[in-house]
Formats: structure tokens, C-alpha cells, sequence
């Protein structure tokens, strides 16, 4: 088991035959995840990396049937091709695209609601299943299939818990990344629903940062809804007020978003919080024992 | 990026959302001139810079005569405003903009931001104006209002009464007050806000509503399309380094300690500020270098560190993903040769080929500590920076 990816996902790529689209196409390829072909506005009929092209989602849907979709697209023609899929009744979208503006977003995201689709991102580093496939830009090669469900906000971050989760042998059962963004498609208790219901999953990590209140949200409904242990880090104590952390969701404003406070608020809900970065890995160790 | 008070009532004129008539001048000596064409036996002049909190340092004054002014533009233009929301230094004064005078009955408070828990566009209203809204929020939060909107549906008229229900809105008022919603709603959609505030939005004395300030922030992600509102951008008001790290495309945010951190990925980037910080030592910096770090984006990064003279040591930080770590060694190893880096450079490698990046960081014939333990790379550099 694992979450919404594994071995027989049937993956089209958009921006398929763009650099960041090959180069990453190539290297899941590698992975094993199942690429079955891709969408480039007028290059379809072509064939890159041995697999078909086509214009539209549409046209890809109806000849090669595929259950998710990952984005590589300029942050200006997102929406777009965000939308495009989803209106083609791809249900698993994941947009690895960073600087999409935010009212784009918000039309996006009302729209994927509508339709039932998953949009996973965009500004993440996309989802692994470790050992069956990886539909992102994460190196591979830290990751080992096991027990850890991992969820967070941050890319290199991510490769932080996975990889203190490998050295310490636990391995993960799949790892998501929802994004930097302040409109996610995904958000935490999304996430957190699917590890719940995932039988390989042990224990979820949930890497949080200053910004919003996604994490107090969390810690709420981990509280009431479940029942595995989630150990959580949360980035940015020492980030100083108003000013943006890189991330466009990243900012503490009008007070609101601290580390502090969210920290309070899921150790009070039951959440095994790691004091420090370096230490994410020791405390699953401690928590499982 | 923010824009200044008169060019955010030039958008609220274009959405026909009622300001003073005023025009902002340059030059001391044109405020006679301005005052004249402006008319009447009252002004306001008000400094512009980025930030709140002018009227009580001084940056507002009500004249008189339009001589006043000129002495008031003589005295602001050229020095900097320091406010409680600016820093020490305070925000250059370039120009000042020259209002009518509007009699004030009563003041309210009205801003719009993006809602991320609702994923909305929500309005916040309060009729406590002219005041700090945090400390209304925090103090008196039955006087404020959060009302969330989506564009073009056909709820605006009831969500706009909500509003001025709270803000006790005479039926004249209403009237007013749901047009101005509707023209702000549009202003903030077509050009791609992030955040606008009116504080205060002003009840005259001839019981119209009016917008007496306009603070307008905009969605950077979307400057593209956006071009007259790009060429509006006044960079004195920004912080030159991190305006120089904007430019190579590089996230850098200046911090008051004396370890320069270079780290690739926002997320590590801060879990890299606070593992210095739980080991006792003080960050001088959040820098992203990104996920390439190749030794141009280095280079450019070490300069910009190094340009803080408090830097006594700089922790790189790099996760090897995607781009191996023995070319980042690589890459580290040249753009240190090329900026000619005098201090002590601390590097923790990890992710792919990270043995062999720390090889080639040893062997290296400049001195670089390399250290793949990101806690004992922490603890080194604070050791090295006292």
C-alpha cells in the first residue's frame, strides 16, 4: 500500500518535451514510475524519450487512458494547464511549478474542489512512493520503501526527513510535498486522512514552516481523527516578522503564522514535536520505539 | 512590491473610488503652485515612503499656507522618515504628495487581503479607524468584520451590507459603501493584489465616505502582467541587498548576527537559521540559493553575504538533489577562488555523491571545512564566529 501513487499510476507529463520537463521525465522514467507519454502544444505526433506527444491533455486521455498528470509548465501558463487537465477528468494533478500568482490560484483551486480532482502543489517537490514511482524533482536515491508517511510544505526539507528516515532503517511508505505556496491544492489534513487509511503507514512526519495556519488547522484534526503517531517539525523560529522567507506562503504577518505558536498548538493536540532539524529522525525513533 | 499612497489613489481614481483631489510633487518650490491648483484655504502635505505610521513621526502636517508646505518639503525630501514600522534607518523621502483638506466626522478602517484559510478574498472591516487594527483585533475584536467575497458572484450586495452593518453605515452610506466594495473587488482582481488597506476610510462631514489613505501591495508573482504597475516600483524604498539578490534571482533576507548562511531550498534555508540558533550562535542572513548552486549563483551569493561586515564565518548548506554534490563541490571551490573569500567558509554536503563532494572540499588547496554532520557544521561555524 501507499498514497495516491504507485507502480501502475499511468503518468502523463505536461510540458513534456520543455528542460525541466525532460530532464525529470528521464529520471522517473529511470525510477520505473510508468510514463506513458506527454503534452506539448505543437508537437504532437512526435515521440520524446520513447513515448508519445501530444498537443492537448485531451487527446493524450482519450489515446493513452492516464490516471495522473504532473506539470513543468511556466508559472504563467499554469492555470491554464492546470485547468486543462482537470477538465479532461484527470483526477491526480501535480504542478511542480514555482511563482504562480495567487488569484490564479484561488480560481484554480475552486475549480479543481468542484470537480473532484487532487492538485497536489503547485511550488512542491511532487510525490514518491519509494521503490514503485516518483512523480517530482526529488533524488530518488534517498528514499527506501517502509513505514513513514511523510508530508511537508518544503522541498529540500523533505529530503532532510527522508533521509535521517532511511539512515535510521524506518524507510517511507510514500512522501508528499503540498507546496511553499499560500493557496495549496492539497493541504495537510489531506494528507493526513490518506496516511491515516494507508495500512503501510506507521507514523507520519509532517514538516511544517512559519506562515499561515495550516499547521494549528492540522494539529486540530490530528487531535480528533488520528490515531498514528505524527511527529512534526516546524521551520523558521528564528525568521523575523513581515518579511518573506522565499516561499510566497512563508511570511509572519500581523503576527500570525510564528513557529512558536504552532508549535504550542501541536504539542497541546498530541503531536510529537523535534526541537531541531537535525533530530526529525531520532524522534520517530523514540516515538516508535 | 508596495506602492506608495499616491499611486495607489491613482488606481482608486481610475476604479472611481473617491480620494482628495491632491498630486504628489518632487520639488519644494511646486507645492505653491499644486496648492493653488488644488484650491480652497486648507492642505495636507504627507511624506511618501513604504510605511505606516507617518502622521505621528512627523510626516503629515496640516497647512495653511502653501508656504508652510514648501518649508515642510524642505525639511522631509532627501532625509528619511523613521516610523514604528519602518527599521532604525527609516524610508527615504522623495516626494510628497499635496492634498485638499477633508472635514472628518467619523474614521473606519477597511482592507482586503487574500484569505488562505478560506481561500477567499476577504474584506476586514472595523469601525475603529485611524488606528493600529492589530491591536483593535486584539483588544476589541467584536468591532471588526472578516468577509469573504468571490469575484463576480452575485452575493457582493448582501456581503457588502454585512460590512457596513458592522461599520453602523447610514442607507446612503450603504449605497456608497457597496459600490466602493464592488470597484476595490475589481481594482484588487484585475491588478493582482496581494493586500489593500484604507486607514482611514472617513466619513466627511457632508456624511459622504472617503478615502483618506490607500496602501496597495502587489502579488510579485504576477508583475508580468502587470507592466504599469512594474514601473510604479520606487527601489530606494527597498532594502538594497536584498533588492541586488532579487535581481540574481537569490531569496535573502538580512538578519542581525554575525553567521552568513547559504543554503539551497527556502524550507532549509530557515531549518538552517535555527539549528544555528538552538547550538547558541546568531544567523546573519536567510539566503536561498536555489536548486542549481552552480558557482556563478555561488559567487553571487557569497558577495552578497560577505557584503555584511558583521559576516565572520559563512555556513553553505546544500542538499544535493537533482545537481550531484560533487559538482556543487566543485562549484563552491571556484566561486570561493573567484570572490576571494577571506573568512572562514564552513560546508556540510549531503544527498547524492556527497562523499565524494567532501573529498574534493578537503583536497581543495583553500581552506574549507567540511563537515557532513549538519549539527557539528552548526556548532563549527558558531565555534569559528566568536
Amino acid at each position: 500500500m501507499s498514497i495516491l501513487i504507485n507502480k501502475d499510476t499511468r503518468v502523463i507529463v505536461q510540458g513534456f518535451t520543455g528542460s525541466q520537463g525532460t530532464l525529470h521525465s528521464k529520471q522517473s522514467m529511470e525510477y520505473g514510475t510508468n510514463i506513458v507519454g506527454g503534452v506539448t502544444p505543437g508537437k504532437g505526433g512526435k515521440q520524446h524519450l520513447g513515448r508519445p506527444v501530444f498537443n492537448s491533455v485531451e487527446d493524450a486521455k482519450s489515446s493513452l487512458d492516464p490516471n495522473a498528470s504532473i506539470i513543468f509548465v511556466p508559472a504563467r501558463f499554469c492555470k491554464d494547464s492546470i485547468l486543462e487537465s482537470a477538465e479532461a477528468g484527470i483526477k491526480l494533478i501535480i504542478c511542480i511549478t514555482e511563482g504562480i500568482p495567487t488569484l490564479d490560484m484561488l480560481e484554480v483551486k475552486k475549480r479543481v474542489d468542484e470537480l473532484g480532482v487532487r492538485l497536489i502543489g503547485p511550488n512542491c517537490p511532487g510525490i514518491i512512493t519509494p521503490g514503485e514511482a516518483k512523480l517530482g524533482i526529488m533524488p530518488g536515491d534517498i528514499h527506501m520503501p517502509g513505514s513513514i508517511g511523510i508530508i511537508s510544505r518544503s522541498g529540500t526539507l523533505t529530503y532532510e526527513a527522508v533521509k535521517q528516515t532511511t539512515d535510521l532503517g524506518f524507510g517511507q511508505s510514500s512522501c508528499v510535498g503540498i507546496g511553499g505556496d499560500p493557496i495549496p491544492g492539497s493541504s495537510f489534513i489531506d494528507m493526513l486522512k490518506l496516511f491515516q487509511d494507508d495500512k503501510q503507514t506507521e507514523a507520519i512526519v509532517m514538516v511544517g514552516e512559519i506562515g499561515g495556519t495550516a499547521e494549528e488547522a492540522a494539529a486540530e484534526y490530528i487531535k480528533n481523527n488520528i490515531t498514528k503517531p505524527v511527529i512534526s517539525y516546524i521551520a523558521g523560529k528564528t525568521a523575523p516578522s513581515g518579511k518573506r522567507m522565499g516561499h510566497a506562503g512563508a511570511i509572519i504577518a500581523g503576527g500570525k503564522g510564528t513557529a512558536d505558536n504552532k508549535i504550542e498548538k501541536l504539542q497541546e493536540c498530541g503531536v510529537y514535536v523535534a526541537d531541531n532539524l537535525v533530530s526529525i529522525g531520532f524522534k520517530v525513533a523514540e516515538v516508535l520505539g | 512590491m508596495n506602492l506608495h499612497e499616491y499611486q495607489g489613489k491613482a488606481l482608486f481614481a481610475e476604479y472611481n473610488i473617491p480620494v482628495s483631489k491632491g498630486k504628489v510633487v518632487f520639488n519644494a518650490e511646486d507645492i505653491i503652485d499644486v496648492c493653488n491648483e488644488i484650491g480652497g484655504s486648507k492642505w495636507v502635505v504627507k511624506a511618501q515612503v513604504h510605511a505606516g505610521g507617518r502622521g505621528k513621526s512627523g510626516g503629515v502636517e496640516l497647512i495653511t499656507n502653501p508656504e508652510d508646505g514648501v518649508k515642510f518639503a524642505k525639511k522631509w525630501l532627501g532625509k528619511n522618515l523613521v516610523t514604528y514600522q519602518t527599521d532604525k534607518k527609516g524610508q527615504p523621502v522623495n516626494c510628497i504628495l499635496v492634498e485638499e483638506c477633508i472635514n472628518i466626522a467619523k474614521e473606519l478602517y477597511l482592507s482586503a487581503i487574500i484569505d488562505r484559510e478560506s481561500q477567499r478574498i476577504v474584506f476586514i472591516g472595523s469601525i475603529e479607524g485611524g488606528v493600529n487594527i492589530e491591536d483593535v483585533a486584539k483588544n476589541m475584536p467584536e468591532k471588526i468584520i472578516y468577509q469573504g467575497f468571490v469575484y463576480k458572484d452575485d452575493s457582493l450586495k448582501e456581503n457588502a451590507e454585512n460590512i457596513a452593518k458592522v461599520l453602523k453605515l447610514n442607507d446612503q452610506q450603504t449605497i456608497q459603501f457597496i459600490s466602493i466594495i464592488d470597484n476595490l473587488l475589481r481594482l484588487f482582481v484585475e491588478k493582482d493584489l496581494s493586500l489593500l488597506e484604507i486607514n482611514p476610510l472617513v466619513i466627511t462631514e457632508n456624511k459622504d465616505l472617503h478615502c483618506l489613505d490607500a496602501k496597495i501591495n502587489i502579488d510579485s508573482n504576477a508583475l508580468y502582467r502587470q507592466p504599469e504597475l512594474l514601473d510604479m516600483r520606487d527601489e530606494s524604498q527597498e532594502d538594497p541587498k536584498e533588492a541586488e539578490a532579487a535581481k540574481s534571482d537569490l531569496s535573502y533576507v538580512s538578519l542581525d548576527g554575525n553567521i552568513g548562511c547559504m543554503v539551497n531550498g527556502a524550507g532549509l534555508a530557515m531549518g538552517t537559521m535555527d539549528t544555528i540558533k538552538f547550538f547558541g550562535g546568531n544567523p546573519a542572513n536567510f539566503l536561498d540559493v536555489g536548486g542549481t548552486a552552480t558557482q556563478e549563483r555561488v559567487a553571487k551569493a557569497f558577495k552578497i553575504i560577505l557584503d555584511d561586515p558583521d559576516v565572520k564565518v559563512v555556513l553553505v548548506n546544500i542538499f544535493g538533489g537533482i545537481v550531484r554534490c560533487d559538482l556543487i563541490a566543485e562549484g563552491i571551490i571556484a566561486a570561493i577562488k573567484e570572490v576571494e573569500v577571506k573568512i572562514p567558509v564552513v560546508v556540510r554536503l549531503e544527498g547524492n555523491n556527497a562523499d565524494i563532494g567532501s573529498k574534493i572540499l578537503s583536497k581543495a588547496k583553500i581552506k574549507i571545512e567540511s563537515i557532513n554532520d549538519l549539527a557539528e557544521a552548526a556548532k563549527k561555524a558558531i565555534l569559528l564566529a566568536e
